[in-house]
């Protein structure tokens, strides 16, 4: 189960500020198998920041240490600039919250896919249309010839995601790490999309970070929990024990959402204590 | 009693595309009345249309029995004010709050200015503290609150909401929603809400409709929404949809 495609002992992201060096991740320490891992907080937890930091995405003022930072024996940190490409978009990828953003305004959907794949892959034009047409259609596009020639604009959130996805898995990564996948779709979209994510997941046997700030939602999804809090980890536990969580932040966040046919008025709510983030 | 707001057989096109057919609806004195929908669905459009933001091909909107015209007065505003989803957009960036708090009370000529901003500002738990900040010096949460208290400070009888907490974490979601049912319960006021979270809607309306490529598909009370009582197929799958993600 655990441990050995990614390994992330003491994290440290600190940007600096005009006011003093911040630090958004903090001592941050997990490890990951070929397994669905999620990371819940609230905005400012350091939870994307993270993330971020495993992709090497870090802005160039910030700073990135760790005791250990390594995806399958291979150390993030001291890589160069030419093999930590190689990782990237191949054997890591990364889902980014809004499609409407995170896809390029002025390529079709198809050449961006084929894109991806003919950096990491030698592969010629027709095979590389070929396989992105069977990438779309395992996303779920119905029809993908017509939406290989799409801009981004002409398609709808769903299916904008759905094409990221699409240009994420087609280089066939062993990690995928998900920064709130679908916060800007509908919630009918959103557990299409899910179920998309899920089962390409389960079949090729990839590693899943899924980066989100709906605790329910994350916890329906991933075998196992990290909850952070100002650049912490709080508690960590698996998702099917959630109702049993000890941190009272974990529970705080599990309450406050309202939930159908339950009647609280006013709704529990957060309350912050600093030894938390201590 | 006349309803606080009846809208009847509204239809909105823009262009060639029909955003709402006619939809209607009837809202109570007090009431509050939740939207639901997919994106596209012609929720915020049949809000925005109260509002006066969109042109209107057909159909009527009344406030308290009043047929509204085309072009909304100074007094209408002063009843109906709208919170919009976006609380990083719906600020000016160059203003303080306090600026921001001064333009509703010098639109519609208020002396006691100093007076309710400060109100205002209380009653959304900001205090003075955050008054002569910028919007990009606040969080998001503390954000919307602004935007509520702009909408409050003229002291409406209806709130139009527009999912007023999407843009918002689930912990700060939370405090959001039960500043609003403080505000509508001290203040009696009429709220139409708009949101895509069948959730939401329910913990905060008494009655709400469903919106299907803008048609009103459903009208039916939260407690029977709670108690799983739909007769559409369409409702039953968003209801599948709020309960999270199941596993085949």
């Amino acid at each position: 189960m655990s441990g050995n495609l990614l390994q992330v002992e003491d994290l440290r992201v600190t940007f600096p500020t005009r006011t003093g060096a911040i630090e958004a991740v903090r001592g941050v320490s997990f490890s990951l198998g070929r397994e669905r891992l999620g990371i819940v907080g609230e905005s400012g937890s350091g939870k994307s920041q993270t993330g971020r930091a495993i992709m090497q995405l870090t802005p160039p003022q910030a700073k990135v240490s760790a005791k250990k930072l390594s995806f399958d024996g291979i150390d993030l940190l001291t890589a160069s600039a030419a093999e930590r490409r190689a990782l990237r978009g191949k054997r890591i990828a990364m889902i980014l919250q809004d499609p409407k953003y995170s896809l390029d305004p002025v390529m079709t959907i198809g050449r961006q896919i084929v894109e991806t794949l003919r950096t990491h892959e030698k592969v010629g034009r027709a095979e590389a249309r070929e396989r992105t047409l069977a990438m779309l259609e395992a996303v779920q596009i119905r029809d993908p010839k017509r939406v290989f020639d799409l801009h981004p604009h002409e398609v709808s959130g769903g299916m904008g995601q759905r094409a990221m996805i699409a240009m994420m898995l087609i280089a066939g990564p062993e990690l995928m790490i998900a920064d709130e996948p679908t916060s800007a779709l509908d919630v009918t979209v959103q557990l299409d999309v899910l179920a998309i994510l899920d089962k390409l997941v389960s079949e090729r046997g990839m590693g899943l970070i899924f980066i989100s700030h709906d605790l329910r939602l994350v916890s329906s999804f991933c075998d196992r929990v990290i909850v952070m809090y100002a650049g912490k980890v709080v508690e960590q536990l698996k998702a099917s024990e959630l109702s049993n969580a000890q941190h009272p932040y974990t529970r705080g966040l599990l309450n406050c959402m309202p939930r159908i046919g339950d009647d609280r008025h006013p709704l529990p709510v957060l309350e912050r204590k600093p030894e938390w983030a201590a | 009693m006349t309803p606080a707001l009846t809208i009847d057989r509204l239809n909105v096109v823009f262009d060639r595309f029909r955003a709402l057919k006619d939809v209607s609806l009837e809202v109570q004195r007090g009431e509050s009345f939740g939207l639901v929908g997919e994106s596209g669905s012609g929720k915020s459009t049949l809000l925005r249309s109260v509002a006066g933001l969109v042109p209107v091909a057909s159909g009527s909107i009344s406030l308290d029995g009043q047929i509204l015209g085309r072009r909304r007065d100074k007094a209408f505003y002063r009843q109906v004010q709208m919170v919009f989803q976006d609380p990083y957009g719906s600020l000016h960036p160059r203003q303080t709050v306090d600026r921001l708090l001064q333009e509703p009370l010098a639109i519609h000529n208020f002396s006691d200015g100093e007076q309710r901003i400060r109100r205002a500002l209380d009653e959304v738990g900001l205090g003075s503290g955050f008054r002569f900040r910028y919007s990009h010096q606040l969080s998001g949460g503390q954000r919307q609150r602004v935007a509520i208290a702009r909408a409050l400070i003229l002291e409406p009888s209806i709130l139009l909401l527009d999912e007023p907490t999407s843009a918002l974490d689930a912990s700060v979601q939370a405090e959001v929603l039960n500043l609003l049912e403080q505000v509508r319960r001290d203040r009696n006021l009429t709220f139409l809400m708009v949101s895509h979270d069948l959730a939401i809607v329910t913990h905060m309306c008494d009655r709400l409709m469903v919106m299907q490529n803008g048609e009103g598909l459903e009208s039916l009370d939260a407690s029977a929404l709670a108690a799983r009582r739909v007769t559409r197929d369409y409702t039953r799958n968003l209801l599948t949809a709020s309960e999270g993600f199941v596993r085949t």
